[in-house]
């Protein structure tokens, strides 16, 4: 009998949930995440206020539901532009090989060679900070190291006999790379990606904390934490909270990726 | 091969990843050796200072096309337009790129790293005394986490599958999906809030008392540590597994020896390789988590002094930050590979 596959059954769980929890926080949320309201100040839990407000009167869950929105955006947006860019470049390079791709991978390293935090950290520097701003610097950080997945994987799968055969057959490079080899490299792709959005979701969470990821008066789970700290004493929930909002929404796909990599 | 061995090293990415697959790429690439050690140390460092000189090379360019004048943002706004041609003159900025960048490259090797626009002193006085401090919570986190992870991987793999490997499974996973800098929340109110063993904020300079400073640095470095030894505790006990599987293994049972002589004079040796490179590659990133780590506990180290300048457009001091923790990551992976290669003499180039 096969066993239960526990990591990616709460792993998926976990996910489900929060992915259900960011989409209602699109379209719907008890109070305006911006709205302050003075008689409010640091309320406790009462059922308008499901998670208590924060030192303006903004209504904690509200900004939670925002929040987790937006981590959500930037993660799949950075995750989005490293997973395509680093699927060309890997499978071009992969494929055809030569001068093209020793330089292409040597300008890889070097940007590999780079902490992601510190490559966004100059990108903001040049260009401030901001949402878009931090989608495309994180996404620019996390291409090396998608293109070489990619790459190794076409390297490894490019003299299999499939793909002489269908050679053979009279199909065009491009057809051989991305209707035969790329359903191949899926797998090991899937597993990356899930593991890349994690790295991005904690990524965005620190840039925000830092003050230079999603901007005020926009809600962000790393921009409350860091909002928090200050009344960590006198209101710990207000940094709790999104904190454990962040973990979970790490831990449901780091669970989900563990799983699928049992499966294979 | 070398294809192969590269996606060992695929950090950002395989961090969490790195178990099973990876590891069989290494055996892969042991398909004997080619040339000496020393060889291929000196080629490891050849690659290694050209990217560093790759790296410094696309900073330098990076803060040289920002729009923005570096003479007017000195001058300010109203400066006579004779005195921004003479500073522009005085500053080389008429002359080619690659000629700015040699000069600047050069001084920067002496020392002289520029001058700070906002603070104007000197960049290299403003960092110095940062250094040590960075220095001292990186080398801390690292030392905590090789104590921790190495002999909890060990106890995970002899009891595997019973309690309490399943409950540090699960911690662990738990672990590594906390960010270093809500690890470092939860730490300041556990630690400075409520048993309060130290005082958040109060941070004590290195100059005034050693012990102080280093007893205030402990609290960051677990924060920075404990995602890092939870990833580690996690890869070295499923490579332990992974070697357990192998013939050798097997023959030293069969003359004899207990399960501790095959552990620690056979198989760990061999688990350790993919461990230690994902150690250097850990200690890369926990100086750049240092910088997010720092603002939490407030310590004014080079993370501190990198995102003031950013906010205060000071790009000399950005660029030479940016630069030194840069050439520090590169340096330590290129550490790593040398180590690996001693460890390892059947990892091809």
């Amino acid at each position: 009998m096969k066993k239960k596959n526990w990591n990616l059954l709460i792993g998926g769980l976990l996910s489900g949930i929060m992915l259900l929890f960011i989409v209602v926080g699109f379209f719907y949320t008890p109070c305006s995440p911006e709205a302050m309201d003075n008689a409010a100040k640091f309320a406790g839990v009462s059922a308008k206020h499901l998670m208590g407000c924060d030192h303006f009167g903004r209504d904690i869950f509200s900004r939670i539901l925002k929040g987790c929105g937006n981590t959500f955006i930037v993660a799949f947006g950075t995750v989005l532009i490293g997973t395509l860019c680093g699927i060309f470049l890997g499978a071009f390079t992969g494929y055809y090989g030569g001068v093209l791709d020793e330089i292409l991978m040597r300008v890889n390293d070097a940007v590999f060679a780079f902490p992601s935090i510190l490559l966004a950290l100059v990108f903001v520097s040049l260009f401030g900070g901001g949402k878009y701003n931090i989608i495309l610097a994180l996404g620019i950080a996390f291409v090396p190291s998608f293109a070489r997945i990619v790459r190794s994987e076409f390297i490894r799968c490019k003299n299999m006999d499939y793909v002489k055969s269908a050679r053979l057959m009279g199909a065009g490079d491009l057809r051989i790379m991305f209707v035969h080899i790329l359903p191949n490299v899926m797998p090991v792709l899937v597993s990356s990606v899930l593991i890349g959005f994690n790295n991005a979701v904690l990524a965005e969470a620190g840039m925000s904390y830092l003050g230079i990821g999603v901007q005020p008066p926009e809600a962000s789970l790393g921009r409350m934490l860091s909002e928090a700290q200050s009344y960590l004493f006198s209101k710990p929930s207000m940094a709790f909270l999104p904190g454990l909002m962040i973990v979970l929404l790490v831990l449901g796909f780091s669970l989900m990726s563990e799983g699928l990599k049992r499966e294979r | 091969m070398t294809e192969l061995c590269s996606v060992i090293r695929c950090g950002v990415i395989c961090e969490a990843d790195y178990t099973g697959s990876r590891i069989e790429h290494a055996d892969v690439c042991g398909t004997g050796m080619k040339g000496g050690d020393m060889k291929y140390i000196i080629k490891k460092l050849t690659t290694t200072a050209a990217t560093v000189l790759i790296v410094s090379f696309l900073v330098f360019l990076a803060f040289s096309v920002i729009p923005g004048d570096p003479a007017l943002s000195r001058l300010g706004t109203q400066a006579t337009p004779e005195a921004l041609s003479a500073l522009r003159e005085e500053m080389g900025l008429n002359r080619p790129l690659i000629v700015r960048y040699g000069d600047w490259l050069i001084s920067f090797v002496r020392g002289d790293m520029g001058e700070s626009y906002s603070y104007h002193m000197p960049v290299q006085s403003m960092i110095l005394e940062k250094i040590p401090i960075t220095l001292t919570l990186t080398v801390m986190s690292f030392l905590m986490m090789a104590l921790i992870s190495v002999p909890l991987g060990i106890y995970c793999a002899k009891h595997r599958d019973q309690f309490a490997d399943r409950f540090i499974y699960t911690l662990n996973q738990v672990i590594m999906a906390v960010p270093p800098f809500f690890m470092g929340l939860l730490i300041t109110w556990l630690f400075g809030l409520i048993f309060r063993l130290f005082t958040p904020g109060g941070y004590i300079s290195y100059t005034k008392s050693v012990s102080g400073f280093l007893y205030y640095l402990i609290f960051p470095a677990v924060a920075i540590a404990l995602p890092k030894c939870a990833m580690t505790a996690k890869l070295l006990r499923t490579s332990l597994l992974d070697e357990m599987k192998k013939d050798y293994v097997r023959t030293a049972y069969s003359r004899g020896n207990h399960t501790n002589g095959v552990l620690y004079r056979h198989v760990l040796k061999n688990a350790l390789i993919p461990v230690v490179t994902f150690m250097g590659m850990a200690l890369g990133d926990m100086l750049a988590g240092s910088i997010i780590v720092e603002q939490v506990f407030k310590i004014p180290g080079l993370g501190r002094i990198l995102l003031t300048s950013i906010s205060n457009r000071d790009y000399p001091v950005v660029q030479a930050v940016i630069v030194l923790i840069a050439a520090w990551v590169i340096a330590i992976n290129c550490l790593v590979d040398i180590i690996y290669k001693i460890v390892d003499p059947r990892i091809e180039e």
